[in-house]
């Protein structure tokens, strides 16, 4: 049995991108949750299985059923960081194609910025990294930027491309947080924090929430906007420690591109949109050679003088990723609700002509949780 | 002797060790493969025979990374990722060399120094650098 095509987003929204004064971070998401029902049109009492995933809350999942006034019959909170969302749509699919549960709802919010103005979680530094200071999470990336500069040649420049890209799409969208002019040079010259990352390199902080539901496809055409079917998906999970990934230039996904790919049955160069968690600039380089977009060790040209900016040869994080759209926290569901607009061909000035398959991908930890979904429009299935 | 249900947890041993002066790693007395960081059973065979085994303490930098701070604050700092001649990888942090040197393939010499709270941690130092 193949999940391919059974299941579909039929509701998404985003809530409280950018500065969300005075919420707490539940209430972003339930902001959220509201805005993807009403694109649904579906009824709060008809959502039978929620799933979240929050960085402070480990019951997260309880306390979005409880200010839902839910009694849901799943409530799914695994927690593999910014990645989580990519699985929960997984196994809302399954449980949908089970018949376990008719209508999931997937949801996230933070309210990071205003409340800490910076990163906030629940983790500590790991007991063999903690006695040397590596920044959380930045170094650990830091040590991957290095490994694959060292490895293949990979430059600064390069790294800061991926960045350049991000504001250009950014400077497309008009929710996106940060749209001012951003260089090469700009991104070089920004402050060091962690060699070989400087500031630009980073994810923004940001407030920032959204939600997405979930249907069977058989009914998902019985809502006001067109479904975006789900074709596959697969999970690849590495280490939990830096210090425990076993060659820094290759991540976990690899295997969950492949497997996401290889139940929808379609391949990299099939794919209109790409949608990647870019916590930092490396990740983009790292993601679009494991999931097979170019050779290992080509990601640096590959994304190099515009590669994957408006008119490049792959679109990658039209809305401006989290380098210059939104960051809260976990970024996953971001991906998802791109890919949303961009194959519902509601996607403003940034549109995709006849975007009709979309990946989006999430990571979680330090590159440790890597999940892939394919999503694609009904000419897809 | 440490093992499964009998004494303290492979973590304590290991801490234990170090505060008396002793680096040791695992090394599975079914595989052969050494294990760092402590576990309780073998990530490659799964056997629990795990006993502590003295190292050369010679590993060359696979990784490194300069944390960028104000003076003020206590200034920069490295953090490495080094691979051990037994074939386990670590973190660590490379002392007596300026941290612009510090490149993947540098061999490095382990000691035991101090970690970031004055703790007993494992750290080096470019071969054939006198402590
Ligand atoms: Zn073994």
């Amino acid at each position: 049995m193949s999940l391919r095509g059974k299941a579909a987003i039929v509701g998404a929204a985003l809530a409280g991108c950018g500065e969300a004064h005075g919420k707490s971070s539940m209430e972003i998401t339930i902001e959220g949750v509201h805005g993807a029902l009403a694109d649904a049109g579906i009824a709060l009492g008809e959502v039978d299985a929620v799933a979240t995933c929050q960085p402070l809350d480990m019951l997260s999942g309880l306390t979005l059923a409880q200010e839902l006034g839910l009694n849901p019959r799943f409530t799914m909170n695994n927690r593999m960081g910014g990645s989580s969302f990519l699985s929960h749509t997984l196994w809302a699919a399954m449980l949908l194609e089970l018949r376990l549960a008719d209508t999931v709802l997937i949801c996230y919010g933070s309210n990071q910025r205003t409340a800490s103005g910076k990163l906030m979680t629940a983790l500590g530094l790991p007991t063999y990294e903690a006695p040397y200071r590596p920044l959380f999470p930045l170094s650990s990336y830091a040590l991957a930027a290095d490994r694959h500069m060292t490895q293949f040649g990979t430059t600064r420049e390069q790294l800061a491309d991926v960045a350049v890209a991000a504001r250009a799409w950014a400077q497309k969208n008009p929710d996106a947080f940060m749209r001012d002019p951003l260089t090469r040079e700009d991104v070089i010259a920004s402050r060091p924090v962690s060699d070989p990352l400087r500031v630009r390199d980073c994810c923004l902080v940001t407030d920032g929430g959204g939600a997405i539901v979930m249907r069977r496809a058989e009914t998902a055409k019985d809502h006001p906007k067109p479904p975006v079917y789900l074709l596959g998906g697969g999970e690849g999970t590495t280490h939990r420690d830096i210090s425990e990934m076993e060659d820094l230039t290759v991540t976990g996904a690899a295997q969950s591109g492949r497997t996401a790919m290889g139940m929808a049955g379609v391949k990299p160069a099939d794919i209109d949109v790409v949608q990647l968690y870019d916590a930092f600039t490396i990740n983009v380089i790292l993601f679009l050679e494991d999931l097979g977009f170019c050779n290992k060790g080509e990601g640096g040209p590959f994304v190099a003088n515009g590669g994957i900016a408006p008119g490049g040869h792959l679109p990658v994080n039209t809305n401006g990723g989290g380098l210059s759209c939104v960051h809260p926290g976990m970024y996953g569901i971001f991906t998802l609700i791109e890919a949303v607009r961009q194959l519902r061909g509601d996607a403003g000035d940034r549109q995709i002509d006849g975007a009709e398959l979309a990946l989006a991908h999430g990571n979680g930890g330090v590159l440790s949780s890597q999940v892939t979904n394919i999503l694609g429009t009904e000419a897809t299935l | 002797m440490a093992g499964i249900g009998q004494g303290p947890g492979p973590d304590a041993v290991f801490a234990a060790k170090l505060a008396e002066g002793v680096f040791e790693i695992q090394k599975c007395g079914s595989c052969g493969t050494h294990v760092f960081h402590p576990r309780v059973i073998c990530p490659a065979c799964g056997s629990a025979d795990l006993k502590w085994v003295a190292l050369t303490g010679r590993g060359t930098v696979y990784a490194r990374t300069v944390v960028r701070r104000k003076p003020e604050r206590g200034g920069d700092y490295n953090v490495v990722l080094v691979d051990l001649e037994e074939g386990v990888r670590m973190m660590s942090r490379i002392d007596g060399i300026a941290h612009d040197q510090i490149v993947a393939g540098l061999k490095v010499t382990a000691s035991i120094g101090e970690g970031a709270e004055g703790d007993p941690a494992v750290i080096f130092r470019p071969e054939g650098e006198a402590n």
